[in-house]
């Protein structure tokens, strides 16, 4: 018998928050280990829907009515949750968006209206599709040029060749916080101090960070960072862009249409003020509550205590999953979120996965919108487990059994 | 040679004596590695289908007004149900394989793999087979 882990949750009771994590897949009790792929939903984040759409469902920002003012102060505080959770110094600095791609298209295409051919723009060899995507796209059509920063074999920034990569002609900096394909928590510190240094702005995508840590975007001092509400169990479709007020009033409106609106003549028209400005259109109302609700209900269990649970729980599984004979993990990082990324030696990720998920147990396999790292390390994917507070260190055993099954199963 | 039919019926029959989902599966994984392989030179990037998940190669070949497909994937769940689907075309005339379904894959509890959203590469290898087979029909006529 393996001792219990250390750090004290009670996990009995946030498991009945879920009412999915009761239910049987392939006839199985499901375990869920695909929460970077997106998070499960508690009662109080699904009660805080219910309630908008029962009690308070009306338009914003324009009605006289009391429906739409109490749906109205609702949005607005839960623009202020998110402003106090992620310690932004303003609340019109963040901008509710569809989620974590859509605030860097937003950021990217805003960009994309002043750089030049002898701009550059910085990613990294671990960004997933969506950061790399975009930013072509913008390169593409300004003719700026996409600088790589490289990766090591533990998974980690290869900065050797910071001065050379990041210089005078950058104008912006994107990369991810926190890796989804890889788990390492990137030292983002470095990159924003050495961005701002040669006078370039720096976006972080947070969408795999948030879950995890203590987000303070004052003391990064970050220009842009962006998360999605469905990975910190909110509702799917809400997100956050959070921008220096500076910068959100230097890029031009991304889409037009609605709350943006000022004044409009033929001749001209004037937006709103920010954060209206880029929240076109009726934004999602409910998801930037059940959003709010979820961040609340995160801090009530403590972020710092579920970093802790989940890097027991992390340490745990690698330990058990390293006595495989043939498992490799990729991403070695010492500094990792809750995700394990790994190959059995002669088995494909597909035939693990399809296996595995017949065992009730979900894990992600393929490339993880990441093929630039799958390149790297010449595979064509991995199997992928990422870990919750609401997940066990039973279900971390039922698990390893499952994949040396699978293994007996493929040898 | 029977029709395609007749050979989905066989592959049914044969597939009820699995008494659960491992059974079933050791089976695909054992065809799979019994899987005739796709000759190196065929597996150059047109007859590659890309997934998401895992890749797959099918080559076409035209013999007596008939078609023979080999065919090859990274995955060997993958490629077991390639030597399924191969041994219910290959050798069949293209207007055959045209009139043809994939139904009876639900009946022998592996639909999942067909699935488009899978990205497994399966779904566009029946395509393929079948657009091979109205090319080649068109050259018959």
């Amino acid at each position: 018998m393996s001792k219990a882990l250390e750090v004290q949750l009670d996990v009995e009771k946030i498991r009945s928050d879920y009412p999915i994590l009761s239910r049987k897949v392939n006839g199985q009790p499901l375990i869920y280990f695909d929460n970077a792929a997106t998070s499960q939903t508690p009662n109080q984040v699904v009660e805080a829907i219910v309630t908008y759409y029962h009690q308070h469902n009306a338009n914003i920002h324009r009605g006289v009515h009391a429906l739409s003012q109490e749906a109205t102060d609702l949005y607005e505080q839960a623009r202020k949750t998110l402003q106090k959770h992620f310690n932004a110094a303003k609340d019109k600095e963040i901008i509710f968006t569809a989620g974590t791609t859509h605030g860097i298209n937003l950021v990217a295409s805003g960009f994309g209206s002043f750089l030049t051919a002898d701009d550059e723009v910085v990613v990294s060899a671990m960004e997933h599709h969506s950061n790399i995507v975009p930013w072509q796209l913008v390169c593409e059509k300004t003719g700026a040029q996409l600088k790589v920063i490289p990766i090591t074999e533990k998974g980690e920034w290869d900065l050797t060749e910071l001065d050379t990569l990041i210089t005078e002609k950058t104008k912006i900096v994107f990369v991810n916080h926190v890796s989804n394909a890889l788990g390492t928590i990137n030292p983002v510190e470095k990159l924003i101090q050495k961005a701002h240094d040669c006078g370039a702005a720096i976006l972080l995508d947070g969408a795999q960070a948030a879950p995890h840590l203590q987000i303070d975007l004052q003391q990064l001092d970050v220009d842009f960072y962006t998360v999605s509400g469905h990975k910190m169990c909110g509702p799917t479709g809400i997100g956050m862009l959070y921008g220096k007020e500076d910068w959100l009033n230097k890029l031009p409106p991304y889409q037009g249409g609605g709350e943006m609106i000022d004044q409009v003549t033929f001749e001209k028209t004037t937006y709103a003020p920010l954060p209206q400005k880029f929240e076109a259109g009726t934004p999602n109302i409910c998801g930037a509550i059940a959003f709010a609700k979820a961040i609340d209900y995160l801090n009530e269990i403590g972020l710092d205590k579920i970093a802790a649970y989940e890097h027991e729980l992390l340490e745990y599984a690698t330990s058990q999953l390293l006595a495989i004979e043939g498992l490799k993990i990729y991403g070695t990082s010492a500094y990792k979120a809750a995700v394990i990324s790994f190959n059995i030696e002669g088995i494909h990720p597909y035939d693990l996965g399809t296996l595995i998920d017949k065992m009730g147990i979900a894990i992600r396999t393929g490339h993880h919108c990441a093929q630039p790292i799958m390149d790297f390390y010449r595979i064509p994917g991995t199997a992928r487990a990422s870990f919750a507070f609401y997940n066990t260190k039973e279900e971390v055993d039922i698990f390893v059994e499952a994949v040396k099954k699978a293994k007996s199963m493929l040898s | 040679m029977n029709s395609i039919k007749e050979i989905q019926e066989e592959i049914v029959d044969e597939f009820s004596i699995f008494e659960d989902w491992m059974q079933r599966y050791q089976y695909m994984i054992d065809l799979g590695k019994s899987l005739p392989l796709i000759e190196e030179k065929y597996k150059t990037d047109d007859k590659l289908i890309r997934g998401c998940q895992s890749r797959v190669w099918v080559h076409p070949e035209m013999k007596d007004g008939k078609l023979y497909f080999t065919a090859d994937s990274d995955a060997i769940i993958t490629k077991g149900i390639i030597a399924i689907l191969i041994r219910v075309f290959s050798g069949q005339t293209p207007k055959a394989i045209m009139e043809s379904d994939t139904d009876f894959i639900d009946e022998i509890g592996l639909k999942e793999h067909l699935s488009p959203t899978r990205a497994n590469g399966l779904v566009s290898m029946i395509e393929k087979i079948k657009i091979y087979a109205i090319n080649f029909q068109a050259k018959m006529n």
